[in-house]
């Protein structure tokens, strides 16, 4: 009894040792099934629906519905939009990303003002964002879609190259670039992969799973989001909510993911 | 109002398996805001699951359950096509009564 006790804490203390040198691959199949148990029945649901709902309300002081917003595949099609954002929109003579675009039907179909829809586009404890459920709606309508941004209009080139740029430029008080954390391959920080986004394998792993729903903060994020909360850990000026910077960002990270199958609304840490 | 509960629930073998998630804020009342004011506590208290208005389970929570819980159990003696119905009440008497129909 005493001896196999002794016995299990001399192998403990092996293992403490050998997770200590490096992140071995028990580790990481660890850090897998621990990912795959918050899977199962993704909160993320409870924000498509409310989503959906939101989709189809009369609101705003037109009293419209955005059923007939179009995100880019005609008047009311949802189906495999997010796959093909963002892109060149004519009637904006623009890029726009999912939230943009969201703001542009708000304004136009609806008739609320810019300023009012996207003063609080974050959720919180104290306040729920239409566009995190608007998106987890229009996005859960591309799964298993395969991601196809186009770069074939100059404007979405040039979005493309100031997206390029941007994730390279170095600046801050921590004179830090995107690429500082996500420029290589195999690295984490504590138990959180890096993924390259310069790799197109990394790159569609990373941009297929957002939207996703936070354990950590019980709310669902999108893209705009994560982009505004890379900003803030990287010390710079706050990323302002879709704005052309973020749009730009948005597009070489979605471009960088072309081929990938869309599966998101995923489940984040 | 609440935001309604997904609820799916499926024969696994000759058992009900029943899943379910809530829509709900889970304060703890521990948390204090931006002013430095006690967030009041607001959470679910009672839950009560029927088959065929029989009740199956029911429950008594508190605040260390998290942000929209997600509740997963097993019954016997159900079949495809039962109706399911679950009903939380929280401790500010809001309450959400949502079916489902086992398949």
């Amino acid at each position: 009894m005493t001896k196999g006790f002794i016995g299990a804490l001399a192998m403990l203390a092996l293992g403490v040792g050998i997770a200590r040198a490096q992140p071995d691959a028990g580790t990481l199949r660890g850090i897998e099934k621990y990912r795959e148990a918050l899977a199962e029945d993704n909160p993320a649901e409870l924000w498509e629906a409310r989503g959906a709902e939101l989709w189809n309300a009369r609101r705003g002081p037109k009293g419209a519905s955005l059923a007939q917003c179009d995100l880019g595949k005609g008047p009311g099609v949802v189906k495999g939009a997010y796959a093909e954002l963002p892109r060149y929109f004519a009637d904006a003579d623009r890029v726009m990303d999912l939230e943009t675009r969201l703001v542009h039907c708000m304004v136009t179909l609806q008739g609320f003002s810019a300023a009012e829809v996207t003063r609080r586009p974050f959720g919180g404890p104290d306040h729920r964002s239409d566009f995190e459920a608007l998106a987890a709606f229009v996005a859960a309508q591309s799964k298993g879609v395969k991601m196809n941004v186009s770069l074939d209009h100059p404007k979405e080139r040039a979005a493309f190259l100031l997206g390029e740029q941007m994730f390279f430029y170095r600046g801050g008080p921590h004179d830090f670039a995107c690429a500082t954390c996500h420029g290589e391959s195999n690295k984490r920080i504590r138990l959180q992969d890096l993924p390259n986004l310069t790799d197109a394998k990394d790159a569609q792993r990373a941009y297929t799973t957002w939207p996703g729903y936070r354990v950590s903060q019980g709310e669902l994020r999108t893209m705009q989001w994560r982009l505004n909360d890379c900003f803030r850990q990287q010390r710079f000026p706050q990323l302002k909510f879709a704005s052309d910077t973020s749009i730009a960002l948005t597009m070489f990270l979605a471009h960088n993911a072309n081929g990938g199958v869309f599966n998101a609304p995923a489940v984040k840490r | 109002m609440a935001d309604p509960m997904r609820i799916r629930a499926s024969m696994q073998g000759d058992k009900v398996l029943v899943r379910v998630l809530m829509s709900h804020e889970m304060e703890t009342g521990q948390r204090k805001d931006e002013s430095g004011k006690i967030v009041p506590a607001h959470f679910i208290q009672n839950v009560t699951v029927t088959h065929n208005g029989k009740t199956v389970l029911s429950a008594e929570w508190g605040p260390a359950v998290s942000k929209n819980p997600f509740l997963q159990f097993q019954f016997a003696g159900g079949k495809v096509g039962d109706k399911i119905q679950i009903i939380w009440t929280d401790n500010k008497g809001g309450t959400r009564t949502d079916e489902a129909v086992v398949n």
